[in-house]
Order: structure tokens, then C-alpha cells, then sequence
């Protein structure tokens, strides 16, 4: 079978495998068993299939007619969908299995079925997007995904807020489909096609920047590109966790494919795109990273964390746009390579700590992160897988987060090549933010770690906690040992990184920038595998230091139980004295305070014997709740005149749908030509 | 071969040398007798043969964590180029391993301290964390500098340049990362005016109140990786201000010996003569060094 076609039908597969769930009773457990089947099978043919399309002889491109009147059902798997390609049939079905453990079907009876046939369309429309080659059907896959995204996270839909963060998410996702929608047109109008093909050569340099800034702003959107990011905590906060590992680990990325897939059919790529991508980058990873600090909700964390990762990749992006408007090969196959591998680690790692702030949830019924602590000797393998996690997303040796940034990192150090154009240098000052943004990461996760796992419990929420089971268990350290494995041997994904970047820095056509002889290796610019030997030495030494500590006799008072913490002799100390993450937080949240605006409320303390008194901090996101929210109010008072056309029924809806059809035919549709 | 069989064996036994200079430094100052100088490594030796007592709250991050911050520390040292010598390792990019692996440590010692649950000690952790949010960007100014000026991008190579001659337009840049490293040197060592090390039970300590609960072996491999974080330190810092070589190998081991001990002095005068700062006032003197670094830089590419 061709690549194209396994490709083709394990997104069948992947589509179809909440299907028999419908069919069968709602409380009966055997739908999601074989929903999880499927979307293990798919996943599996999925996978296949990417493997073989790098293979010599198979087709990896199919084009068929339609009954639409524009564009045509074309659809290809080259390296770069390749490499998207694998997230979209990996993560989405290691989630399935955890949904067996996590969200029985059973104890969700009103909505377990819209999950599972929503869960398998969100991964199988992703696939879709990856090999869509026209803008109709990518389009059509892109709403199919935004739409089902949406049933998935508000599975839980009896609770306020997730409906809440749904409608924002649904409003979000719109507004950037719309801008998606005329960057199509434009593209429509100066290539005389929807074909997703390199033509960029028949724009003019006008329409290329108009392009890109669409799509960085209809991209930016799913990506979460700060300011555009404002769906994104609240729904990836709400959604349950393994639809918040698929959305964060996944869907995020797509809006990154979209970037990296327009800025690749651009031919001419002009100096300030790469910039404005480097500068949104940067803002977007000290605010995203900041905001997580902030956070009380350990999913909110992860979600603002994600929103930091995705500046990091802008960033990278930022320098590899750079790299060919300059005509630097080095600059763009660093910063390509650096941001897709950075794509796959964070698909990796992000869907690890959701998966895991799930096991958490599961076992204590909170995501309230100073409710928590102690957790570590309860759960001691999600403590590991946690740990595991949080070492590889604050980008530290030896896993696999430092891999990719390390990539970027050189990127950023090679604009201060004397042979490179004057004027670039200033690029190099974005290693210094990305080395801000790694120390704040690390706080960042030092924080959680020691909230939710370690001291002793803050709440009565983990009395009961114990591991979950190994439904849960094994994707999270399938997880956890993908970490390891790219993170101890990062050379082994250099030549698939290369062969996206070759395609990607050069689209074909006469105008191609760059020579293939000409493009460098990575190992020539960046030997991954130092990095990779090292750590992997550096942690065996602290393995071997760990076992002989442990052993050693002499120890005699190891594990024994019975002493409390020392804590300068202090006699009775309770759990509530504990420093929360809060209370860890609180001086880099002063720190940041140009950033993040913090808000306290309680009186002032006055006097020797204050009365008892209240006190409550909270963090409000600048966007949404600073300036949306107020606004949307406004537009609410105002046009209070208009709102009686708002009945709330349906159909008279789609009357003025019909209408407005009706009076665009007549008025504009004569100008209209194919 | 020898001069890496020295370069370990000089990471292995010389840094807790450093702690007695400091300390004799500043006993003198005080006019006290003070401990000998060898007396690091008679503690170290007397911890390393104690039990220890593990507080029930704690879990393996608390074991694991001295060990990690151990082993990426040594790593660490495999990376600088000590005095005249090569490092051992050297590759492109290896700064940045060099950076994050002193990251890595902070991980696992932050960790460590959150793991007792002792207020004092998620104070400790959280004033290292926020501290090292200045340190970094410092830092990094430092290595682009270096970098830009060595045209390299291996630690070996860029600390290297200061000794081959100074041109017109580097050496006020190599001045201001010298003094921005520094602090950052002091800072990252937890030494006056940052941090104190000769007090334990202060709400105001960084470094020594994360370690509150460590003791027996743990508490001296604390101990040794702290004398070993500030060799390497001092060593990095030595190559900016001091990159004196002969060329005789004889000669230049124990010229850089002579130099890193005049460093401890140096920082045991500044102890010695200076206050500690309030901990609000800390990040002031974390932020000059970023400047003084990011001027640096823009002397530099100007």
C-alpha cells in the first residue's frame, strides 16, 4: 500500500473509532475500550505510514476531484507533514488509553459518548490539516478540528466554567479562522489558485508580507501567540486532561505548522518578517512563562507554560525566516530544526505533565496547587514521571528540552558572526531572553514539583492519593522514557530534522535561495551528540552516586521513620506554617510586577493586635480580563438597542443568515469571477 | 594525558582549599586566629564517615538532590579550561551545557529543600530561583561577548582570547564582563554582600538555609560541590582578568594555583569590608551586572 493511502486510512480509522461507542449502550465500558483500540490501531498505521513515506518508491500524494465548485481534494505527505504527522498519531492515541483509566465512560454517562467521537475526529482533522495541499479542504479540516477540539474540552460541560472557557475558546478559534479565511482569499487571488503549491514567485512583495502577517496573526490564534492567547488557559485548564495533553502537546502545534507551512510556499522572505516572529516570539515566552509563575491552578500552570514553549518555537522561527531572507543557511536550518524539534519535545513533555496533573486531579480532586503537597511518597511513580517531566520542560541537560533550545541557542550565537550582515548582531541579544526565560522555567517547575509533591500535605485533598492504575500508568511513561531517549540520543533525530529544513529553506523554483551543496549539516554546527553523551554521563554518575548512598551501611539511620523535619528546632510545626507554592512564588511575582500587574485586596495591617482580617491576591490575565472582558461589556451596553434581533431561536438565526446570503448575491456577486 | 590526569585530579582535591583561604581571610580581618586552612577537608572528611538522619517527610529528592547538583557540577568542570591547559572536553555550544548544567543543579537543590517542608528553608530555594533570574541574562551578555569576540563558540576558545592580547575595541568590554561576573561570581557562591555562609539561622540566608536539613555524607558532598562550583567559577573568572601563561607547564599549574588562592583572598577582603545586602536590595546589584554586561555588549557590536 502507498504511503499516502496507509496514511489516508489510518485517518479513517483514527475519525471513525467513537463510532461504536454510539452504537452501544452509554453505560456500557466496551465502546471506549474499543475506541482506544482504534485510535491505538490508527496510531500504530499511522506511524507506519510516515515511516514509509521517507522511504524511496512510494507515492505520497493524491489528488481527486470534488463536487465542490473551488479547489480540489489534494492532499501529500512531505517531511514536514511527516514530522507533524507523528505527534497527531502518537500522542492522541497514548491519551486514548489513559481516557480508560482517567474518564471512565461509565462515571461520565450523559457526555461519554460526544467525547469519544469527538476525541477521534479532533486527532484524525489534525492529521488532515498536516496533508491537506488545497486551502478549501485544509480549511474544512482546520474548522472540522476547531469545532470537535471544542466538544472534547467541554466534555464536562455541567460546570460553569468549562462552559465558560468554551465559548471564549470557540469565539478565539473563529476569529483566527476568519483571518485564515482571507489569507486564502489573498493567496487565491495573486497565485489564480487554492492549490497549496510553491508559487509564492507570482506575489507581489506587498501581498507576501500581507500573507505572512495573516497568517502569523490566524496561526497565532491556535498557537497562542501572545496576545492572541486568550482561550488558551482557561481551556486547556478545564478540558479533561488528556484532551489537555492532545490540545496543549498537539493542536498548539498546528498553528505552528500553518507558520512554518505558508512562510515555506513564500518565496521571497523580507528581513522584518523574521524579526516581527523573533520579537513576538520573546514576548510571548517571558509573559507566557511569567503568568505560569503566577498561577495557583496547576493546569492553568502548564497551560501558560505551553503559551512560553510556543514563543520559544516563534523565536527559533524567528531567526530561521531570518536565516533565508538573508541568505544565512546555518541561521535558517538552526532555527528550523531548533523549533521543530522543540515541537516534538514539547508534544512530548506538555502531554507528560498533563497526563500527570490528571493522575493528580484523579487521586486528590483539586488542581488548586496549594491544597496540595506531600504527594511524592504517596505516588511515588507519578512524582517520578512528573520529575521526569519538569526536568525536560525547563530545558535542562540531560533530557530532551535542552536538545532543542540548545539548537536555537547556537542560532542566536552564530548572528554574531563577523561575516554576517551588519545590522543582525542585535539578534543575538534573543539568547539572553531565551536564558531569562530558562531561569524562570526552572522556578516555574521547581515551584510545582515542590507544591504539589513535596513537604508535607497543605489540605486534607491528598489523604487518599495513591497511584493510578497502569491504564494511566503506561502512557505516561511511554511519556517519560521519549523524554529520555530524544534527550540521551538527540543526534539520531538530525536527519530528520534536515530533511524538513532542505525543503522548507529552499522552496523549488528558479528563485531557491540556496544550493542543496550549500546547506550545512547539524552536526557540523551543533554536535547534538556531546550533548547527548554528556548527560547521559552526568546522570549515570548521579545514578551510581544515588545507589551507593543508599546502600552504604554506615547510613544506619537511613528511611527511619519517626524524625520530622529539623527546621531550626522548631517545636511543633504544622503543615499550614509550610511555605505554599504561593508563598514560593511571591518574590518573583514582585520581580515581575512590570509584567504581570498582580492585584491584592485586604486591609492594611495597623497596630500592635491587628483584628482578624482577610487577604486575597489574584493575577489577572492582561488580555482577557483586563481589556476583553471590559470591552466586550461596553459593546454589550451599548448596542442594547440592536439586541432585540438576539431572540435565541435558531431558526430565525439562519433567516438572517439567509437574508444576508441573499442581499451579497445580489449586490457583489456579479464582480465575482472565478 | 598528564595535564588531564592534573585538571581532574586539581577539580578533585583543590576546592575546598578555597573555603579555608576565604575563612582564614576573614579571620584575619576580624582579628581572630580562625580555623586552619585545611579545615574543609578535615569536615568534609569527619561528614563523609557520620550517619545522617532523613526527616520522615522527605523523599528520594532529598537524597538525590546533593548528588545531581554533585555530578552536573563535575560535569561542568570537565568543560573549562583551567589556567594555560585545554579543557577536557570542548566542543561547540559546550558554554551553554556549562550554563544549564549549573541550572540543572539549582533544580535538584531548590527541590531538595522544597522536599523537608520547612518554611525556612522554600524561602531559601525561593530567593535562589529569583536570584538566578538576573544571574542568567548577566551571564549570557558575558558569552556573547566572549563569543563575538572570539569568533567561537567553544569555552575553551572564547575564555582563551583574553591572553592573546588585548585589541583597542575589546579590552573596555572584557573590563565590564569582568566586573559583571564577578557579582555574578558572588552571587552564585553565596558570598557577601549576597549571601552570608558564616551564618546557618538567618531568615535572610539563601545558600545555607536550602541545607538546613542535609547532614552526615550529604552534607559534604553540599560542602565539596560548593567549593567546587566557586573553583570553576573563579577559574572562568581568572581567564578574564588574570591570563597570564608561560608556556612551561611547570610554571603554569602552580601560577594558576597561586592566582585562584589570591582570588580567594580577594573575595575574603570584599567579605570582610562589606555588609550584606537587605534581600530587597539584592536584585539592584544582580540588574547592575546585567548592565554592566549588556554594555559590554553594545561596546562591543556598536
Amino acid at each position: 500500500m502507498s504511503s499516502i493511502g496507509l496514511t489516508l486510512s489510518a485517518i479513517l480509522i483514527l475519525a471513525a473509532s467513537g463510532l461504536p461507542a454510539c452504537l452501544l449502550p452509554r453505560r456500557s465500558a466496551g465502546g471506549q475500550r474499543l475506541a482506544a483500540l482504534a485510535m491505538t490501531i490508527g496510531g500504530i498505521l499511522g506511524t507506519a505510514a510516515v515511516a514509509l513515506s521517507f522511504g524511496p518508491s512510494s507515492a505520497t500524494s493524491l489528488k481527486l476531484g470534488w463536487l465542490l465548485p473551488w479547489g480540489s481534494f489534494s492532499v501529500a505527505v512531505d517531511p514536514l507533514s511527516a514530522f507533524f504527522l507523528c505527534l497527531v498519531f502518537v500522542i492522541p492515541a497514548l491519551g486514548s488509553v489513559y481516557g480508560l483509566g482517567y474518564w471512565k465512560q461509565m462515571e461520565h454517562e450523559p457526555n461519554g459518548q460526544r467525547l469519544g467521537l469527538s476525541y477521534g475526529l479532533l486527532a484524525a482533522s489534525m492529521a488532515m490539516v498536516l496533508i491537506s495541499r488545497d486551502a478549501l479542504l485544509f480549511l474544512i479540516s482546520w474548522e472540522v478540528m476547531a469545532l470537535s477540539a471544542w466538544f472534547a474540552a467541554t466534555a464536562e460541560n455541567d460546570k460553569p466554567e468549562v462552559r465558560r472557557a468554551g465559548w471564549i475558546y470557540l469565539i478565539a478559534t473563529h476569529v483566527g479562522t476568519l483571518v485564515l479565511f482571507a489569507m486564502f482569499a489573498l493567496w487565491n487571488a495573486q497565485t489564480g489558485s487554492f492549490a497549496l503549491e510553491p508559487r509564492g514567485a507570482m506575489l507581489t512583495s506587498g501581498a507576501a508580507g500581507a500573507v505572512f502577517v495573516l497568517a502569523l496573526v490566524g496561526f497565532g490564534f491556535k498557537a497562542g501567540f501572545m496576545p492572541l492567547h486568550v482561550w488558551l488557559p482557561g481551556a486547556h485548564a478545564n478540558a479533561p486532561s488528556h484532551v489537555s495533553a492532545v490540545m496543549s502537546g498537539v493542536m498548539l502545534k498546528m498553528g505552528i505548522y500553518g507558520i512554518i507551512r505558508m512562510t515555506g510556499l513564500l518565496s521571497a522572505i523580507a528581513p522584518w518578517m523574521g524579526t516581527a516572529l523573533l520579537a513576538a516570539g520573546a514576548v510571548t515566552g517571558i509573559a507566557g512563562i511569567s503568568f505560569a509563575i503566577g498561577q495557583r491552578d496547576l493546569k492553568r500552570a502548564l497551560a501558560y507554560s505551553s503559551i512560553e514553549n510556543i514563543g520559544i518555537i516563534g523565536m527559533a522561527l524567528g531567526l530561521a525566516l531570518t536565516g533565508r531572507a538573508c541568505g544565512r543557511a546555518d541561521w535558517a536550518l538552526l532555527g528550523l530544526a531548533g523549533a521543530l524539534l522543540h515541537v516534538w519535545n514539547h508534544g512530548l513533555f506538555k502531554s507528560l505533565l498533563f497526563l500527570n496533573s490528571g493522575a493528580i486531579i484523579h487521586a486528590t480532586g483539586t488542581r488548586d496547587v496549594d491544597l496540595l503537597g506531600g504527594l511524592a511518597e504517596k505516588m511515588p511513580f507519578t512524582a517520578l514521571a512528573f520529575t521526569l517531566g519538569a526536568v525536560a520542560i525547563a530545558g535542562l541537560p540531560p533530557l530532551n528540552g535542552f536538545a532543542g533550545e540548545w539548537l536555537v541557542y547556537q542560532g542566536f550565537f552564530m548572528a554574531l558572526d563577523p561575516s554576517a550582515p551588519r545590522g543582525f548582531e542585535a539578534m543575538a541579544v534573543a539568547a539572553v531572553a531565551l536564558a531569562a526565560i530558562g531561569a524562570l522555567a526552572v522556578a516555574c517547575f521547581v515551584r510545582l514539583q515542590g507544591g504539589v509533591f513535596q513537604g508535607s500535605p497543605r489540605s486534607a485533598a491528598g489523604g487518599h492519593a495513591h497511584d493510578p492504575g497502569l491504564a494511566m500508568k503506561l502512557p505516561m511513561g511511554l511519556l517519560g522514557l521519549a523524554c529520555l531517549a530524544i534527550g540521551l540520543f538527540p543526534a539520531m533525530a538530525a536527519p530528520f530534522l534536515e530533511s524538513v529544513a532542505l525543503a522548507w529553506v529552499m522552496p523549488s523554483g528558479p528563485e531557491a535561495t540556496f544550493l542543496p551543496a550549500a546547506m550545512p549539516h547539524i552536526a557540523d554546527l551543533a554536535p547534538l551528540a556531546w550533548v547527548g553523551w554528556l548527560g547521559g554521563g552526568i546522570a549515570l554518575l548521579a545514578i551510581i552516586l544515588y545507589t551507593a548512598t543508599r546502600l552504604s551501611r554506615r547510613n544506619g539511620q537511613v528511611g527511619e521513620a519517626g524524625h520530622g523535619t529539623w527546621d531550626c528546632g522548631y517545636a511543633r510545626p504544622t503543615a499550614r506554617m509550610e511555605y505554599t507554592a504561593s508563598s514560593f512564588g511571591q518574590s518573583l511575582v514582585g520581580l515581575l510586577s512590570f509584567i504581570l500587574w498582580p492585584t491584592r485586596h485586604g486591609p492594611k495591617i495597623k497596630g500592635s493586635f491587628p483584628a482578624a482580617a482577610k487577604f486575597r491576591s489574584e493575577l489577572p490575565d492582561p488580555i482577557l480580563d483586563r481589556a476583553l472582558r471590559p470591552l466586550f461589556r461596553l459593546g454589550r451596553i451599548r448596542s442594547g438597542g440592536i439586541r432585540s434581533l438576539q431572540q435565541g431561536q435558531t431558526q430565525l438565526y439562519i433567516l438572517y443568515i439567509l437574508g444576508i446570503a441573499i442581499v451579497l448575491l445580489l449586490s457583489g456577486g456579479r464582480g465575482v469571477s472565478r | 594525558m598528564i595535564e588531564t590526569a592534573i585538571h581532574i585530579l586539581l577539580l578533585a582535591l583543590f576546592p575546598p582549599l578555597l573555603l579555608g583561604v576565604i575563612n582564614k581571610t576573614k579571620a584575619v580581618f576580624a582579628g581572630r586566629v580562625g580555623p586552619p586552612v585545611l579545615q574543609s577537608y578535615l569536615d568534609i572528611a569527619k561528614l563523609l564517615r557520620k550517619g545522617m538522619v532523613l526527616s520522615s517527610t522527605t523523599t528520594w529528592i532529598f537524597v538525590a538532590g546533593p548528588l545531581v547538583t554533585l555530578s552536573a557540577i563535575a560535569g561542568a568542570g570537565l568543560l573549562i579550561p583551567i589556567g594555560a591547559f585545554p579543557a577536557i572536553l570542548a566542543f561547540k555550544g559546550d558554554f551553554l551545557l556549562f550554563a544549564y548544567l549549573f541550572a540543572l543543579a539549582r533544580f535538584f537543590t531548590t527541590s531538595a529543600a522544597l522536599d523537608t517542608g520547612s518554611s525556612f528553608e522554600g524561602m531559601g530555594a525561593a530567593r535562589e530561583v529569583t536570584f538566578s533570574v538576573l544571574s542568567e541574562p548577566a551571564l549570557f551578555f558575558a558569552f556573547l561577548v566572549l563569543a563575538r569576540i572570539s569568533s567561537s563558540l567553544s569555552l575553551d576558545s572564547m575564555l582563551r582570547v583574553p591572553a592573546l592580547g588585548l585589541a583597542v575595541g575589546t579590552t573596555a568590554p572584557l573590563v565590564l564582563i569582568a566586573l559583571g561576573f564577578f557579582v555574578v561570581l558572588l552571587a552564585e557562591t553565596c558570598r557577601i554582600p549576597v549571601d552570608d555562609p558564616a551564618t546557618h539561622l538567618e531568615l535572610t540566608m539563601i545558600h545555607e538555609v536550602m541545607v538546613l536539613d542535609h547532614c552526615g555524607p550529604l552534607f559534604g558532598v553540599i560542602l565539596y560541590s560548593a567549593a567546587l562550583k566557586l573553583f570553576l567559577l573563579g577559574a572562568f573568572f581568572l581567564h578574564l582578568v588574570a591570563p597570564y601563561s608561560t608556556g612551561n607547564p611547570l610554571i603554569d599549574w602552580p601560577l594558576f594555583a597561586a592566582e585562584m588562592l589570591a582570588l580567594c583572598v580577594v573575595i575574603g577582603v570584599v567579605e570582610s569590608i562589606t555588609a550584606r545586602l537587605r534581600m530587597r536590595r539584592v536584585p539592584y546589584l544582580l540588574v547592575s551586572a546585567i548592565l554592566l554586561c549588556g554594555s559590554a555588549f553594545i561596546l562591543l557590536v556598536r
